[in-house]
């Protein structure tokens, strides 16, 4: 057990815990974060996706000592009221069928503009190839992605 | 006009509204504690709600909460069901909050995820419930008034008389409403008055989703909860012999490791309760890092367990003995034994004509034999429940499709009454047929009881995948035989599978062909299976529609005027009559699909191919524009054209057949569970493939029959067809007919890597 300060979502936190904890349990478990969910574990699914310094991350990952100091974003840190423009594009396409992996999706997207603000067809293929939607709405996030990309301009 | 009596259909409908005059009667579920307004708007929330029947109350400001009865899997009934009841009160849609109602029996009929069935059962008794309501608002505005009811009109909320100028809004009657007797006939709208099924309506918990709020069990969390994760033998076939935890109970965080065994000898098993292991390892502590820690650390023996039965209540109530034979079970095997039974004798289930006779005679033949493995559900979120067991409670929070079933085996499994078990449902992150089983949940229940606190037990994606319950492997062998005028003059189908068979003998081409012959055999296996999204069809769809196409080109025929060619014989002239399909409706969207496809235009480089099934009553044709990129195929485009009736809500309706169409394309292209001596060999999703991003078809065009029926069945019905189409358009991408799923294993070469 180690106490490990953490900036989550703008704000410093401080959790004891085995350093090698990944950082999916310490937000999931300790800090009461659970929009960042649980898929695979081993980094496969992409359901557990967070920005570390501003890069799509696998939480499931990412032990919790690698990130202390380090800025952290997870889904309930994008936005006060959900109206962050890859939230809105996400409302505007009504994507979600079950909702389950949709966090890890918005994350990585959002990973994916801050890098690459006008993202071709391909451009998105790759950079959610990670992220599983077992429902199906691949089509719907790309036209969500393209519609954020879109309201940037 | 449509006048229907309130206790039709709802055999519980008058008695809640009994109980309903006393105003708020009902606890409302307070799990999920934030309004869901799709968009980023929350409603002034009333000083106090009225509570009009089970399915709503409304509030003092017009604000009107709608119940949605039944659990939710992404199917989207949460926005869908309360839309029926929203149509008929006549309110503002903007104004309408939506609350996951309670498991209660006694008001709502049904509350169970699965066979397409939630708006079918749904579309008479919850527009029922909604037009009841806006006829006692109409009644207390009538008596407050001094006027007719009958001259009382409603719109968007508000109450009106005309001659007098008087209106009112609901809030401002619901007080005098809830306390009327129920009227004993409720007048519903035409269709043609519809304002807001027929609409697109998003999501109710859109805005929850996007922004990560605890709306799946897994998001649940209890004060002094502890986690609790199972061990359970790597091997179907294998059972617990011994353990040894005094490693693992000494790790940090560690509260206990326990046996339990979810379903004893003395317990009597419904259909919804199967489970490959029953004895299991169970470790619990603080958190779940802690817990996966220390289950690495038991020490566990595992033995074959000999032959032995087990004895389940059927979905209709009656009994029945599935025998569970010992051995480790390899696919290898599997596919050979298959393959054998195939040529063997099956059981007679349907038989038109001489077929044997027609054979002898026919110009040509086609046999062509299809198979496909088991798959696991794989929902992305892993199986799961919070229990709270005391001596004479039970309480359960988490994902599940059949909580009304469950229930009973929760009291039974515990020796609790029926009205001590509480189980709410949350959100689920996927269902697909694998949350009717509910074993998880027993387990949790008999951790917690066992324990004596509350505990929230987590499946990892090892243990979701390895657990069974999976779609069963099935095999089927199509012959037909065609005249020297290339009519199809005899069909024949042997089909069966490990353990069950997908056959449906009374489904299209029966009814079309002369001289048919429909059989079927299923081997035992102890690998479990259940329902997966469009049980059966799921693979015979496929592989009919596959068939149907070959045999189309063997007639030199375009593959669409095939069909129609045989839909016109089976309409026109039946044969048998047991033949469960409209022909005018299937042809319908065939017909639908060849326009919006503009079926027959050449694209250089775009290879096509069409399906078309039914199922769960509805009607669905697709047609896939596939392209070659560096020899590998890729779906372009998805045409597809549903019948299923009115559609409640577009938006969600075409999000769930755009699913549907891209988890059919997946699975037939990428997944698979096979076994080596029981073994999985499959156990997460680095080896578990799924459809990704980068292989998802780049545009799904869907296309609704527009027509006055009531509606059918969506969520399964998309699914099946897609594989064939898919099939047919990658044969005239690469000139190779594809018979095995998944399909990449029979494209894949030494020098192609799909």
């Amino acid at each position: 057990m180690a106490a490990i300060t953490l900036n989550v979502n703008g704000k410093k936190q401080t959790v004891d815990v085995d350093p090698k904890t990944p950082m999916l349990w310490v937000l999931r478990d300790h800090l009461n974060l659970v929009g960042t969910k649980f898929g695979c574990g081993i980094a496969q699914c992409g359901a557990c996706t967070i920005l570390l310094e501003g890069s799509a991350t696998r939480a499931c990952q990412l032990q919790v000592s690698a990130a202390e100091g380090k800025e952290i974003t997870t889904i309930e840190g994008l936005s006060e009221n959900g109206d962050h423009p890859v939230q809105k594009a996400w409302l505007e396409h009504d994507v979600p069928q079950c909702g389950y992996c949709q966090a890890g999706q918005i994350m990585s997207a959002v990973s994916l503009l801050k890098s690459n603000p006008s993202p071709s067809d391909a451009d998105i293929d790759n950079a959610m190839n990670g992220n599983i939607c077992r429902c199906g709405t691949y089509v719907r996030i790309k036209a969500a992605i393209k519609t954020a990309a879109n309201s940037n301009d | 006009m449509t006048i229907v009596k309130t206790s039709i259909g709802r055999r519980s409908f008058l008695k809640v509204s009994a109980l309903a005059g006393g105003g708020l009667v009902l606890g409302f579920n307070s799990l999920i504690s934030c309004t869901n307004k799709s968009e980023v708007e929350v409603l002034a929330l009333p000083k106090e709600w009225f509570e009009i029947n089970g399915y709503l109350k409304i509030g003092d400001n017009g604000v009107v909460t709608i119940m949605s009865p039944n659990p939710e899997i992404g199917q989207n009934v949460k926005t869908s069901m309360p839309m029926l009841v929203a149509e008929e009160l006549d309110v503002d849609w903007k104004n309408v909050i939506v609350e996951q109602a309670p498991l209660n029996t006694d008001i709502f009929t049904r509350q169970l995820a699965g066979g397409s069935q939630s708006i079918r059962m749904a579309w008479k008794g919850m527009r029922t419930a909604g037009g009841a309501a806006r006829q006692m608002l109409r009644e207390a505005a009538a008596a407050t008034w001094q006027v007719p009811v009958n001259e009382i009109t409603t719109e968007a909320g508000v109450l009106s008389h005309k001659a007098s100028g008087k209106s009112a809004g609901y809030g401002e009657m619901a007080s005098a409403a809830a306390k009327l007797e129920v009227p004993k006939e409720v007048t519903l709208k035409e269709i043609k008055d519809f304002k807001i099924i027929g609409t697109d309506r998003k999501n109710v918990d859109g805005l929850n989703i996007v922004t990560g709020k605890p709306l799946f069990g897994l998001d649940y969390k209890k004060e002094g909860m502890l986690i609790a994760m199972i061990a359970h033998p790597p091997a179907f076939g294998m059972r617990l012999k011994s353990v040894d935890d005094s490693q693992a109970k000494a790790m940090p965080g560690i509260k206990d490791v326990l046996t339990i065994n979810t379903y004893t000898e003395d317990y009597s098993r419904q259909w919804c309760d199967v489970d490959a292991f029953s004895d299991l390892v169970v470790v619990v502590g603080n958190t779940t890092w802690e817990v996966m820690n220390a289950r690495k650390a038991l020490k566990l023996e595992w033995e074959a367990f000999d032959t032995h039965s087990k004895t389940f209540s059927t979905f209709w109530g009656t009994s029945e003995s599935i025998k569970v034979p010992g051995g480790l079970e390899n696919s290898t095997k599997h596919t050979q034994l298959m393959a054998e039974l195939s040529t063997k004798k099956g059981k007679v289930v349907r038989k038109d004509g001489d077929p044997e006779a027609a054979f002898k005679k026919a110009v040509k033949v086609i046999e062509r034999s299809y198979t496909a493995p088991f798959l696991a559900h794989n929902t992305m979120e892993p199986m799961n429940f919070f229990a709270h067991v005391t001596e004479d409670m039970a309480e359960l929070v988490g994902p599940i499709q059949t909580p009304e079933f469950m229930e009973k085996s929760v009291a039974a499994r515990l020796g609790l009454p029926l009205e001590k078990v509480d189980i709410q449902m949350t959100r689920m992150g996927g269902g697909f047929g694998r949350r009717l089983y509910g074993h998880y949940l027993v387990e949790a229940a008999v951790i917690s009881q066992k324990l004596k606190a509350p505990i929230k037990l987590i499946y990892s994606r090892e243990d979701d995948m390895t657990f069974g319950t999976y779609r069963p492997a099935y095999h089927a062998k199509y012959k037909a035989a065609l005249d020297e005028n290339n009519n199809l003059i005899a069909f024949h189908v042997n089909a069966g599978g490990i353990p069950e068979s997908p056959l449906f003998a009374n489904r299209f081409p029966a009814g079309a062909v002369a001289n048919y012959l429909a059989e079927e055999w299923a081997q035992e296996s102890n690998i479990t299976v259940g329902a997966f999204r469009a049980p059966r069809s799921n693979f015979i769809a496929g592989a009919e529609q596959s068939f149907l196409d070959e045999v189309a080109e063997a007639a030199g025929k375009d593959p669409i005027e095939f069909r129609l060619e045989l839909l016109e014989k089976s309409k026109s002239n039946p044969i048998g009559e047991k033949n469960d399909y409209e022909a005018d409706r299937y042809a319908g969207v065939l017909k639908l699909v060849r326009e919006k496809s503009n079926w027959g235009t050449e694209q250089s480089g775009v290879h096509r191919g069409v399906s078309a099934y039914f199922c769960h009553d509805s009607y669905v044709a697709h047609v896939i524009d596939l392209v070659m990129e560096n020899g590998k195929p890729r779906v372009q485009k998805v045409y597809c054209a549903v019948d299923c009736g009115i559609v409640v809500n577009p938006i969600a309706a075409t999000n769930l057949i755009e699913g549907g169409s891209v988890d059919g394309i997946g699975h037939a292209m990428y997944s698979g569970m096979t076994f080596t001596e029981g073994t999985p060999d499959q156990t997460n999703f680095d080896k578990y493939r799924l459809i990704r991003h980068r292989e998802a078809p780049s545009a799904i065009d869907v296309h609704f029959v527009k027509n006055e029926m009531d509606p059918t069945g969506l969520g399964e019905p998309p699914f099946p067809p897609v594989i064939a189409a898919l099939a047919n358009a990658m044969y005239k991408g690469t000139g190779k007919r594809v018979y095995s799923q998944p399909f990449v294993k029979e494209l894949e070469t030494s020098a192609l890597k799909m």
